[in-house]
């Protein structure tokens, strides 16, 4: 028997080292995809403070500060407190999540992470690349040093808190005319009457547009044929040779998909190269 | 043959071609065409920004020298050292095209980690002369200094993960097939050794050893 057929059991081994190999091959490529590292904490707003050391007045204060600060020049501030930094140094911690959370415009860089590690008595403020020449390491550690660590020793972390972002917004309002320059390069007013009406306008005009065009190509392609020029699809009868669009209209004119969102707050698209400084308390 | 084809290009010809071109080209870069140099250039970039970085330092430490001088001129051993550990770093430099060559990395790194600790030892004498730690200019040389050394960290971090992201792309399939039938001048990069970037959590240490 063995001697009869050697190359189908060949065959046959080699069929059951693929079907061995396969699901390794399968389970070899799929593997990095499970061994996402997710321990850093979720941007659920401009403050985010989950070590609870700041009050619920000065945190809505603090994130209607920093929303009109936005607006004004579309520096993205961020403050966020955590229990503990888990063993590992607060500025690759601070730039891990900096960058997780993208904070300022893509194009700018010009975020800045305020961060506070309650456990291990440690803060960090953390420059995006665009704001470290108005910023700089000696304003933040001065902030640090100033404005921070008598508060938080005094164990006031929300004054110590709000303290530094008031003389960070005033650092970086110094140089006005290049904020107001950097607001006017990032306008993005999320719900802007204007941008509504242009909308408006240019959808329209598309479905008039491409409407007719799609009206006269896709019924004879799609739909059945009545008569000479004479065509049913979707239930609405097409003559393209005739220059009457009775159907094709009405369908989704109204422009949806502006979810406006309501305060939902998420990153620019910056990044951090490490400037800022850091201290402890 | 191909050559006298060539050599009179008929525009009706020359369309097919064209075509096939207009076609097949997006497909290369479909197939990962682009992969292999994207990888190194983006790893070039990285040891761009590193040695921008140590540069940044290197600026910093004549008005940090002089600063320190004022204040604490018997301190002359340890300033020296500082001084000669910067000539020696900034006599080593390694460009984009030597990456390959993990001798002349290991010199670099081995150069700027003797320029780390020649600083930390002037900052840590530093630490005796009440005066010169309440000096605005030393305040703000430190505050910079601070800064430089975690923007090293940093890019040396981000150089790690881009290099990384190179090699692979020259080992893993699909790339590999790129690698070995187009880019075969590609050689993979010399990386950062881990102990240098202090990726291990701090030890707590009582004086029981000399010098970080």
């Amino acid at each position: 028997m063995r001697g009869r057929w050697p190359a189908s059991q060949r065959g046959g081994r080699r069929n059951a080292a693929l079907n061995f190999l396969g699901p390794l091959f399968l389970l070899v490529f799929f593997l990095p995809l499970t061994a996402l590292a997710a321990d850093l904490p979720a941007l659920t707003g401009r403050v985010v403070d989950n070590a609870g050391i700041i009050d619920a007045g000065t945190k809505a204060a603090l994130t209607q500060k920093l929303a009109d600060f936005e607006t004004k020049g579309s520096d993205q501030i961020v403050v966020a407190t955590i229990p503990s930094l888990g063993g590992e140094e607060i500025e690759p911690y601070a730039n891990r999540l900096f960058r997780f959370w993208k904070l300022g415009q893509a194009k700018e860089n010009n975020g800045v992470l305020l961060l506070v590690a309650k456990n291990d008595h440690k803060m960090r403020i953390e420059v995006g690349y665009g704001l470290e020449g108005t910023l700089t390491d000696l304003h933040t550690k001065l902030i640090i040093e100033n404005d921070m660590v008598p508060a938080f020793r005094a164990g006031d972390f929300s004054g110590g808190i709000s303290k530094a972002v008031d003389d960070m917004v005033m650092v970086l309002e110094g140089n006005p005319e290049e904020l107001e320059a950097r607001g006017k390069r990032n306008q993005q007013a999320p719900f802007n009457s204007d941008d509504l009406f242009f909308a408006i306008f240019i959808s329209i005009w598309a479905i008039i547009f491409f409407g007719s065009i799609a009206a006269s190509i896709l019924p004879p392609i799609f739909g059945k044929k009545l008569g000479p020029g004479r065509y049913r699809w979707l239930g609405m009868t097409f003559e393209p040779g005739r220059r009457s669009s009775s159907g094709g209209w009405s369908s989704g004119s109204s422009g949806g998909g502006w979810s406006s969102g309501g305060g939902g707050f998420s990153g620019g698209g910056g990044s951090s190269g490490g400037g800022g400084s850091s201290g402890s308390w | 043959m191909l050559a006298q084809r060539l050599a009179r290009p008929s525009p009706f010809r020359t369309l097919p071609a064209f075509l096939m071109m207009a076609i097949v080209l997006p497909l290369l870069a479909g197939c990962g065409y682009n992969t292999i140099p994207t990888a190194e250039e983006n790893a070039k970039a990285a040891w761009s920004e590193v040695l921008n970085q140590y540069q940044r330092r290197a600026d910093l430490i004549p008005n940090l020298v002089e600063t320190v001088k004022g204040y604490a001129s018997h301190e002359k051993d340890t300033l020296d050292a500082v001084v000669e550990a910067r000539a020696k770093a900034t006599q080593i430099t390694v460009t984009p095209e030597t990456l390959k060559d993990p001798e002349a990395l290991k010199k670099f790194q081995d150069a700027q980690a003797g320029l780390t600790s020649a600083l930390s030892r002037l900052i840590a004498v530093s630490e005796a002369y009440p005066d010169l730690k309440a000096n605005q200019n030393f305040l703000a040389l430190q505050a910079q200094l601070e800064g430089t050394e975690n923007r090293i960290a940093v890019s040396r971090r981000d150089y790690i993960q881009a290099v990384r992201d190179y090699n692979l792309t020259l080992k893993t399939f699909p790339s590999v097939l790129w690698a070995t039938f187009w880019f075969r001048g590609n050689e993979p990069f010399a990386n950062f050794t881990v102990d240098e970037d202090k990726m291990q959590p701090p030890k707590v240490d009582f004086g029981t050893k000399q010098g970080g």
